[in-house]
C-alpha cells in the first residue's frame, strides 16, 4: 500500500431529481511514471493509480484508465446525472493491487 | 520527469508572441467565492525609492495556473494542509501531547498567526520564523523530535498554519528588537554574489515583468509560501526556494534555518507588508 | 564574450527554451491510435479538447475533452515516451461525455483526442501544446 494516499471527492449535498452535476476529484499520490532514474542510474519503476471509477447507486457514470501521463495527485472533473437520492462511490486502483475509496451521499432536494 | 537526451533548446522568442507582454495581469483573485485576496498593494514606505507598488507572485503566472487557486479543492497545496491537520491532532513525543492539545481551536488560535511571521521573540531573545516555533513546541512543550527544516511535515504544517491567516495582510515587523536582523536581511537582498554575480534585486526589483528565459520573474514576494510548484508537485517553504535560487545565481548556497535566510525570510516578507496572506499558493 | 547583468538577462527576457522532441515517437502514437480505432479514419470534428496553448510547466497541464454522444474518449501525447495518456469510458449515469484532468508533457508536442462514437464512428481533436522549461533553475 503506497503510503500517504488520501483521496478527496467535490459532490454537491443536494441536487434536483434528473439534475446534471459537477464531481471533482482528487487522490494525493506520486505516480511514479517508470521514466525517472535514481541516483545510481537504475530506473525507478512504475508505480500508478491506473485506473479510476465513479459510480451512482451502483451504475457506471464514468471509468478511467490512467497511463503515466497522468500528473502527480490525479485530478478529474466531469458530469453525472442523479437520478435519485442515493450514494457516489469512488474508486482508485493501484499498480501495487491496493485500492482506495470514498463515497459521498446526495439527496433530492 | 524525464527530459530527452535530443532536448533542444530554441533560444528565440519566435514560439512565444502572446507572452511577450511581460507586465503583471490585472485579474482578480477571490478564494472559494469568499476570501477576497489583496494580491496588489501599495509599497510598504521602507520600500520607498525602490518599488511603488507590491504584487503577489500570483500575477504572474498563466491564467491555467492562476485558476487553481480560485477554489481549494482545484488546488493541490491544500492536499498537504489536510495532511497537517492529521499531524495536528496526533499525539507525538514524551509528553502525550498533540498541538490541539494546547492550541483547542485551530482556527481562532491560530487566526492572524503567520501574517505576523517571522517575528521577534522575548523569551529566546531571537527573532523567530514559524518553522522554528514550530519546533520550538514541538522540542519544548511536545517533547517531540524537531522536524527537518523545509521538510515535508514542515511545509504542510506551515501551509495549515498559514490559511488560517489567509486573507488576512501580511504585517511583519521591522522595528524594535527584529531591526537589527532585518537590516541583516537587507543587506542579503541587495549583495550580489555567485559566479552570476546577482542579487535578489537584479532579478526581481530591478527585472520584475521581464523573461529569464521563459520564465515570467515576478516580485520574489513570499505571501504565498508554502508554494505548491507545479515542477515539482508538492510543497516548498521560503528557505527551500531561497536556498534554490541563491544557488541558481551558481552562488554558495545557505542552509534552510540558517541566520541567514532567518534574516533574508523577514526582510523578504516585509516586502510583502499588505499583500495577503495567500498560501498555499500555486506557481510553476 | 562578458555580458554585465543586464545583457543577460535581456538576452533572456522574451527568450523561450523549449524542449523540442524527435519524430520517431510520433510513429509509436500512430500505433496507438490505430489500435483504438481499429484502423478506421477519424473524422475531425465532433469533439473538442481544450489545452493551453503554451504550459508553464510540463508537469502539470490541464486539459478537457468533450464529445457529445460519445461512449469512449481518449487522449494521446504524440510526444511523450509512451503515448496514452488516459481513456474516459463513459457510462449511463454520465451527465456529460466530457472531462478535464491534468496531464504531464515531456516536450512540446501535439496532444489528440480520439472520440469513438455511439454509432460505431471516430471523431479526433488535436491541439499543439509548447512546454516550457523555467528560466530559474528550471
Amino acid at each position: 500500500m503506497a503510503s500517504g494516499v488520501k483521496p478527496r471527492v467535490k459532490v454537491p449535498k443536494t441536487a434536483a431529481a434528473g439534475e446534471a452535476i459537477t464531481i471533482k476529484t482528487l487522490i494525493s499520490h506520486k505516480m511514479e511514471s517508470g521514466q525517472r532514474k535514481d541516483k545510481e542510474g537504475n530506473v525507478i519503476p512504475r508505480s500508478i493509480i491506473n485506473r479510476f471509477t465513479c459510480e451512482f447507486n451502483g451504475e457506471s457514470v464514468v471509468d478511467v484508465t490512467l497511463e503515466p501521463a497522468i500528473s502527480t495527485n490525479p485530478y478529474f472533473e466531469f458530469d453525472a446525472t442523479v437520478p435519485e437520492a442515493g450514494e457516489f462511490k469512488f474508486t482508485w486502483y493501484d499498480d501495487d493491487g491496493s485500492v482506495y475509496d470514498t463515497s459521498k451521499k446526495v439527496a433530492i432536494g | 520527469m524525464k527530459f530527452k537526451a535530443m532536448t533542444a533548446i530554441a533560444a528565440l522568442a519566435l514560439s512565444v508572441p502572446m507572452l511577450a507582454y511581460a507586465e503583471a495581469d490585472d485579474d482578480k483573485l477571490v478564494t472559494n467565492e469568499e476570501i477576497e485576496m489583496v494580491t496588489k498593494a501599495p509599497a510598504p514606505a521602507h520600500l520607498e525609492g525602490a518599488l511603488d507598488e507590491v504584487m503577489s507572485g500570483w500575477h504572474f503566472r498563466a491564467d491555467e495556473t492562476q485558476e487553481m487557486q480560485r477554489d481549494d479543492f482545484d488546488n493541490p497545496g491544500m492536499i498537504f494542509v489536510e495532511t497537517a491537520l492529521d499531524e495536528w491532532n496526533k499525539v507525538d513525543g514524551s509528553e502525550g501531547k498533540a498541538c490541539a492539545s494546547c492550541h483547542e481551536d485551530l482556527e481562532s488560535d491560530m487566526k492572524g498567526v503567520r501574517a505576523g511571521y517571522p517575528k521577534w521573540n522575548d523569551n529566546a531573545e531571537e527573532v523567530r520564523t514559524l518553522a522554528m516555533q514550530v519546533n520550538a513546541c514541538r522540542e519544548g512543550q511536545m517533547g517531540a523530535e524537531k522536524w527537518k527544516y523545509a521538510g515535508k511535515e514542515m511545509a504542510a504544517m506551515e501551509a495549515l498554519i498559514s490559511v488560517q491567516s489567509r486573507g488576512m495582510p501580511v504585517d511583519v515587523a521591522i522595528d524594535g528588537p527584529a531591526e537589527a536582523t532585518w537590516e541583516h536581511g537587507k543587506e542579503l537582498y541587495y549583495t550580489r554574489t555567485g559566479q552570476l554575480d546577482l542579487s535578489c534585486a537584479s532579478c526581481h526589483e530591478e527585472n520584475y515583468g521581464n523573461r529569464i528565459r521563459s520564465d515570467h520573474l515576478s516580485q520574489g514576494q513570499i505571501n504565498g509560501f508554502p508554494v505548491y510548484r507545479l515542477k515539482n508537485a508538492k510543497l516548498t517553504t521560503a528557505h527551500g526556494r531561497f536556498k534554490g535560487c541563491v544557488r541558481d545565481t551558481r552562488a554558495e548556497t545557505y542552509k534552510p534555518g540558517s541566520e541567514e535566510f532567518i534574516a533574508l525570510e523577514l526582510y523578504v516578507a516585509s516586502r510583502g507588508n499588505g499583500l495577503s496572506v495567500e498560501a498555499p499558493s500555486v506557481r510553476n | 564574450m562578458d555580458f554585465t547583468r543586464r545583457e543577460t538577462l535581456a538576452l533572456g527576457a522574451g527568450a523561450a527554451a523549449m524542449a523540442v522532441l524527435p519524430f520517431q515517437v510520433q510513429a509509436a502514437a500512430d500505433e496507438a491510435m490505430a489500435e483504438f480505432t481499429g484502423g478506421a479514419e477519424a473524422a475531425m470534428g465532433g469533439i473538442e479538447l481544450t489545452a493551453p496553448e503554451i504550459a508553464e510547466n510540463g508537469n502539470t497541464v490541464p486539459v478537457s475533452v468533450s464529445a457529445p454522444g460519445a461512449t469512449a474518449i481518449v487522449i494521446y501525447a504524440t510526444g511523450n515516451p509512451t503515448p496514452g495518456v488516459a481513456t474516459f469510458n463513459f457510462g449511463p449515469l454520465a451527465a456529460s461525455q466530457a472531462a478535464s484532468t491534468r496531464i504531464r508533457l515531456a516536450g512540446t508536442q501535439e496532444v489528440v483526442a480520439l472520440a469513438k462514437m455511439a454509432d460505431g464512428t471516430f471523431a479526433k481533436a488535436s491541439a499543439t501544446v509548447k512546454v516550457t522549461i523555467g528560466g530559474c533553475g528550471g
